[in-house]
């Protein structure tokens, strides 16, 4: 149950006393609120009472009738505004003329309740006030936490670039001072592990450099026709040194279509990222098996592996930025936590879903699923 | 150093900050137990009793290193530890050991940025061990 305080600023006490009554006891629900709403009602004579009371109590909502003794509620409107106060401010009056109610509306008073009211009017008008501070204090918040997002997003990126450095910085002080030997010999280890990481390096700023691109760069001229073939045979013979390595065997199915009309930088970031997971994820000798498909509705692509598997527990941070689930299975292998995350955002991008399906030991497959209609008018909606 | 050779724990999801610090310590004539998650620390305090441990605070989760800290003062009260952690330089969150109230939480003894070499973890694990 939460209270909100509504100030009635008005020189005539009937009106005071009967916002009091009406208000007192009334409580509101909806169904998007987390709680129901109550609300104390605090009086002022004048305006100049009605300020004192604002920078003391701070209400949530101020009723303010323009025709006051002392200075004119619109006054006390600016006065609120200036302090850039969060106060809903509904003008009560009789005399709402349509200067006054220009200059309050500029002065962002958002509603006008004409005297006399019933009580089912400034119920109404109290729900309506209600609801919008509602929205606009969920909208701020909003706003700040987004703000905080970028900022976690930024300190995670910051260490994960320091932390290969620190490392490279750590084995060549140990070359320096010959700490394991005077052969070069001696730190083969060492210069293997600081290209690794040097490498990993790259990947991630790679990485980051896509993660930009879909979030600013979307450029009409760039939408064309991609050859699905092509696409798909592109991510493999870029993962190939490593599917090599590892003995990973590919199959693919393209059917349903040949071509679809996108930006071709965005299908090869998920084709890419999807590919060269089923591979890292998979078990030596293990299988990748990539499916395309379309039809009148939706294109699909699918891409299955015979490796690890992802714990359901695991599932739902999986395509949170930075995000790498850390458990024995994963240990050796390196990644930026940011590719899944990409793939994401460009599949939202085209009004498209990504999920996973996984079995731990046996694979997984991710399957996204594009409308057909949304990428042929996708020109039109960037 | 006096006769006793000394035991640490370590504990460090960063495999080469891993290897550097066990290296150097090693070197310098301490026994190193190393490993490079919660889930094996955990293993290592349930069998032996450090000397002396040195936690990195995010692993497998974000509060690895503070319930690492835990766990080893709740068996071993007169264990010093050591959490190494990037937290404060990169986010400007800080915080310290400085006030009762922290204290009381971090069941740490010292707190270290990550990234300190290993000469000064070192002089602090000396500190620690009155050595």
């Amino acid at each position: 149950m939460a209270q909100l305080k509504i100030l009635v600023v008005d020189d005539e006490p009937g009106i005071r006393s009967g916002v009091t009554r009406i208000l007192g006891n009334f409580h509101m629900t909806y169904p998007f609120m987390d709680e129901d709403y109550t609300f104390k009602i605090l009086e002022a004579a004048t305006g100049e009472e009605g300020i004192e009371i604002i920078d003391r109590e701070m209400p949530d909502i101020l009723l303010l009738d323009n025709k006051l003794p002392g200075i004119q509620g619109v006054e006390v409107l600016e006065y609120v505004r200036k302090k850039n106060y969060d106060i809903v401010v509904a003008m009560i009056t009789s005399y709402a003329s349509i200067d006054v109610a220009v200059r309050a509306h500029n002065d962002g008073a958002i509603d006008f309740i004409p005297k006399p009211f019933t009580p089912q009017e400034l119920k109404a008008s109290i729900e309506q006030i209600t609801k919008q501070q509602y929205l606009r204090r969920i909208t701020h918040k909003l706003k700040v936490e987004g703000k905080k997002v970028r900022f976690q997003f930024l300190s995670v990126l910051s260490h994960e670039l320091k932390a290969p450095l620190n490392a490279i910085d750590g084995y060549l002080k140990m070359m320096q001072e010959r700490q394991m030997g005077e052969s070069v010999d001696d730190y083969t280890s060492a210069i293997e592990r600081s290209l690794q990481r040097i490498e990993s390096m790259r990947n991630l700023i790679m990485d980051l450099l896509d993660f930009t691109k879909v979030s600013f760069e979307k450029q009409i001229e760039k939408m064309q026709n991609v050859n699905l073939r092509e696409l798909v045979s592109m991510a493999v013979v870029t993962v190939s040194p490593y599917a090599i390595h590892k003995d990973i065997h590919f199959v693919t199915d393209i059917r349903g279509c040949e071509t679809i009309w996108a930006d071709p930088n965005d299908f090869e970031i998920i084709m890419n990222n999807l590919v060269s997971n089923a591979v890292k994820y998979n078990n030596t000798g293990g299988t990748v098996t990539i499916t395309v498909d379309c039809n009148d509705n939706e294109f699909s692509i699918s891409v299955a592996d015979t490796g690890i598997g992802i714990n359901a527990a695991d599932k739902d941070m999986l395509f949170e930025a930075f995000s790498r689930i850390k458990n024995d299975k994963t240990r050796n292998i390196s990644g930026s936590g940011l590719g899944l995350s990409i793939v994401r955002k460009v599949v939202e991008l085209y009004h498209g879903v990504i999920n996973v399906e996984s079995i731990p030991d046996r694979g997984s497959v991710f399957t996204v699923i594009i409308p057909t209609l949304q990428v042929t008018n996708i020109k039109t909606e960037l | 150093m006096s006769s006793k050779i000394y035991t640490v724990l370590l504990a460090d999801d960063d495999p080469d900050y891993l290897f550097q610090v066990a290296f150097f310590l090693r070197r310098a004539g301490y026994e190193v137990v190393a490993v490079e998650s919660q889930a094996e620390a955990e293993q290592v305090i349930a069998k032996i009793k450090p000397d002396i441990a040195v936690f990195d605070l995010m692993m497998e989760s974000d509060d690895s290193g503070f319930v690492l800290c835990y766990k080893l003062k709740r068996r071993y009260p007169d264990v010093p530890v050591i959490l190494a952690t990037a937290v404060s330089r990169e986010t400007g969150i800080t915080f310290g050991l400085n006030s009762g109230q922290d204290r009381d939480w971090i069941r740490a003894d010292l707190y270290l940025e990550k990234g300190v070499r290993p000469e000064q973890l070192e002089l602090e694990i000396k500190k620690l061990l009155k050595i």
